[in-house]
């Protein structure tokens, strides 16, 4: 099963790898990892998206926990919750194909940021599988180059991670 | 001069870091000069609290340190170079790792401005240690250092203990800063919990008082909780069996009824087939790691509930799933049992534990550790059953190294109490038990210590018989030589087809002129009937560090033996 799991840690050098290097020795899978420093400079907001079995989840949450860097984890798919990725992608853009490609941008709610008179480059934001099906969309030989963030979560409502 | 509360005082960052030693409390100091650590050894020759231990390689300071902190309940002080002074201490801090030790390791870094440009004697201490410690620091700026360092020793001993590291360029061990050690020291993201929930407690109570075939398991949880009279109290109230782990040997008394031996690859029939077969299993302060239980899934073809008491949440539901987890300090959760069994009306059922005693002790009768008393060669078990008879009165110390002959020891030395059996369980580092011996000895100056170990592990750390010497430390050193590294050559037989590929050790140095080499006694004995002799007269020289070169059977094997993979009532039995 796919998780979306949230953590606050310490801003410290190190924090990241300390991170990275628990789900390499202990051979848990990452799909995405993003993170940077919060409105409190003192601590970074990561996201990590991962897939496992409830057990291997519940020993991925119990290790981060484990660490003296983090403060807090929390596994948002265990709620509701948004997840958004941000993808930039360059398209080929000359003769017929530019007006197309502006339709196929509007319609995922893309924004062209730069134009050239051969190429665009989208901005696209979204689920992983919005990105997704904007990508499966496009002729494959359109696509010049794509760089996506990895997903970033946060709760629905009331639902807040913040250290008390 | 003296620190006073509320006043800071001007030092340089070696002063600090030996003050902040001092405020500790830290009576040794384990460790090798070097190039990035001279501020810090010059401040250490000015002063006289600390005191520092040198030894003859960096692995051997942190297993020494390793040994002090397991006989003592204190942390293990550490102070070695950068570059191949770090690289040399790994093995012993992933040693202390693997047994949740409490430790701070010290280590000179090359000077901030230097860091990245592989200067002379520079590794990434962080990265290059990072998976194999609880947590650790390198400290950038003077500022940083004294709390850094009282984090350092809140870290290694509070929650589920552990070696921390704190890196020290030397441009920061020069640099002058304000001193103020803090009295304590709070972490927002490090909160372990101690106590255990009172529900779960009581669920665990209500589930052993049901228990038709109970079984009580425990590991070096206990030792390192300071909880051994508190399972005492327990398993003698309930009146079930009990079983140690490896690490967990002196967490009950051996030599106690109730006590079924040690579990696991080399445990005994009778404790390995209990706890295959029990309906409730009380686990406290262990890990149900590979070589206790064996292959998890056999484990769970016998149906059973699960209680599980450990101060790391992450101990919890990892190798097998528990159906009572009991988060918190093992010492705090056996009082709140012993304090609820106590209020509490109910007992066991009499007769389904009567029955089950019934069935241990016929196990029992397949006497599994039996060995041939009257052969014609010294058998390694006698040495140690002789060793335990001389001894038992004595309250010896035993370090050991990692091989069959730790296991004779395990199953023929009987350990009544806690923090006298000191062995590497996790990692299995082989060269652990002279350094092992020197740190206990150094820590109980007036107790006798005895290092059981075998040819070829001796030789991972010989050079420690001149620390030894040094410090006059007259440990007993039981060399059980059989000429082989006996555990790799009974698996080469056992499972690869009798081909003996490189586990035979050849060209042996001669062990007696090698200690007295070093200054200390030697004694080779080769015959059965010399065995209590020798072991009389060495433990007769209490000055002298004596070293018995046990020549013994070259074939003889550990058993019972549960082979990797299998389940815990598939063993081979002698």
């Amino acid at each position: 099963m796919r998780h979306i799991i949230s953590l606050l840690m310490e801003n410290e050098p190190g924090a990241l790898s300390r991170v990275a290097g628990l789900f390499s020795a202990r051979g848990y899978n990452i799909e995405s990892l993003t993170v940077a420093p919060t409105e409190d400079p003192s601590l970074s907001r990561m996201t990590v998206v991962t897939t496992g079995s409830d057990d291997v989840i519940e020993q991925i949450t119990k290790q981060l926990n484990k660490l003296v860097d983090v403060v807090k984890v929390v596994d948002l798919s265990d709620g509701d919750h948004i997840e958004r990725e941000l993808m930039l992608v360059k398209v080929r853009a000359s003769g017929k194909e530019r007006e197309e490609m502006k339709r196929m941008a509007d319609i995922f709610r893309g924004r062209i940021l730069d134009v050239t008179d051969k190429a665009y480059t989208i901005e696209l934001t979204g689920t992983g599988s919005k990105l997704d099906a904007f990508l499966e969309a496009l002729e494959q030989g359109a696509i010049l180059e794509t760089v996506r963030t990895g997903a970033s979560g946060i709760g629905r409502g009331e639902r807040i991670l913040k250290v008390q | 001069m003296e620190l006073t509360a509320g006043v800071t005082t001007e030092l340089n960052g070696a002063e600090i870091t030996v003050r902040c030693l001092q405020e500790e409390g830290v009576e040794f100091l384990f460790g090798y000069p070097g190039g990035a650590v001279l501020p810090l050894y010059d401040e250490i020759f000015k002063q006289d609290k600390v005191k520092h231990i040198l030894v003859r390689h960096e692995q051997a300071a942190v297993h020494a340190a390793d040994a002090y902190a397991r006989s003592t309940q204190k942390i293990g002080v550490v102070l070695v170079t950068s570059g191949p002074g770090v690289t040399n201490a790994v093995t012993g801090i992933a040693t202390a790792y693997m047994d949740s030790i409490p430790m701070v390791i010290v280590t000179g870094q090359v000077p901030t401005h230097a860091i990245g440009q592989d200067a002379f004697q520079e590794v990434d201490t962080v990265g290059v240690t990072r998976p194999c410690v609880k947590h650790n620091f390198l400290v950038k700026d003077i500022k940083d250092l004294a709390a850094t360092m009282k984090k350092a020793f809140y870290l290694a001993a509070t929650g589920r203990p552990g070696p921390v590291l704190v890196d020290i360029p030397k441009d920061v061990q020069t640099s002058k800063g304000n001193f103020f050690y803090p009295q304590s020291v709070a972490m927002r993201s490090y909160n372990p919990v101690v106590k255990g929930h009172g529900g779960q407690i009581k669920k665990a109570i209500q589930l052993l008082m049901e228990a038709k075939r109970p079984m009580v398991y425990t590991g070096g949880g206990i030792v390192l909780g300071n909880a051994a009279a508190d399972l005492t109290q327990l398993v003698r109230a309930l009146g079930f069996p009990c079983t140690n782990t490896l690490m967990g040997l002196g967490g009950y008394p051996a030599t106690d009824p109730q006590f079924v031996g040690m579990l696991g690859m080399h445990g005994t029939y009778e404790a390995n087939m209990a706890m295959q077969n029990c309906d409730v299993l009380l686990a406290i302060g262990a890990r149900f790691d590979d070589r206790v239980i064996g292959n998890p899934k056999h484990f769970f073809r016998e149906d059973r509930k699960i209680i599980h008491v450990d101060i790391d949440p992450s101990s919890i539901s990892k190798r097998v799933r528990v159906d009572v987890p009991i988060v918190g300090d093992v010492k705090d959760v056996l009082q709140e049992m012993n304090r609820q069994l106590a209020a509490g009306k109910e007992r066991p059922d009499p007769v389904a534990v009567k029955a089950w005693w019934d069935q241990i002790n016929e196990w029992k009768g397949r006497d599994c550790l039996k060995f041939d008393r009257n052969a014609a060669v010294i058998k390694p078990q006698l040495v140690v059953e002789t060793l335990y008879r001389l001894t038992k009165d004595m309250d010896l110390f035993v370090t050991s190294d990692v091989g069959q002959h730790q296991m004779w020891a395990a199953q023929f030395y009987k350990f009544d109490k806690p923090r006298r059996w000191i062995n590497s369980g996790g990692l299995g580092t082989m060269g652990v038990g002279l350094p092992y011996a020197l740190g206990v000895q150094l820590a109980h100056p007036n107790a006798t210590v005895a290092c059981i170990t075998g040819e070829a592990s001796i030789q991972m750390c010989i050079q420690e018989l001149s620390t030894a010497k040094q410090y006059r430390l007259p440990v007993k050193v039981i060399n059980l030589n059989n000429r082989y590294m006996g555990m790799v050559r009974q698996w080469q037989e056992f499972f690869h087809g009798n081909r003996y590929a490189e586990s035979y050790m050849d060209a042996l140095p001669d062990f007696v002129k090698l200690t007295e080499a070093y200054g200390h006694v030697g004694m080779r004995i080769e015959k059965p009937a010399d065995v209590e002799p020798a072991l009389k007269e060495a433990f007769s020289r209490k000055d002298d560090l004596v070293f018995m070169d046990f020549v013994t059977d070259q074939t003889e094997n550990v058993f019972p033996m549960v082979p990797g993979g299998k389940g815990l009532s598939e063993m081979i039995l002698v």
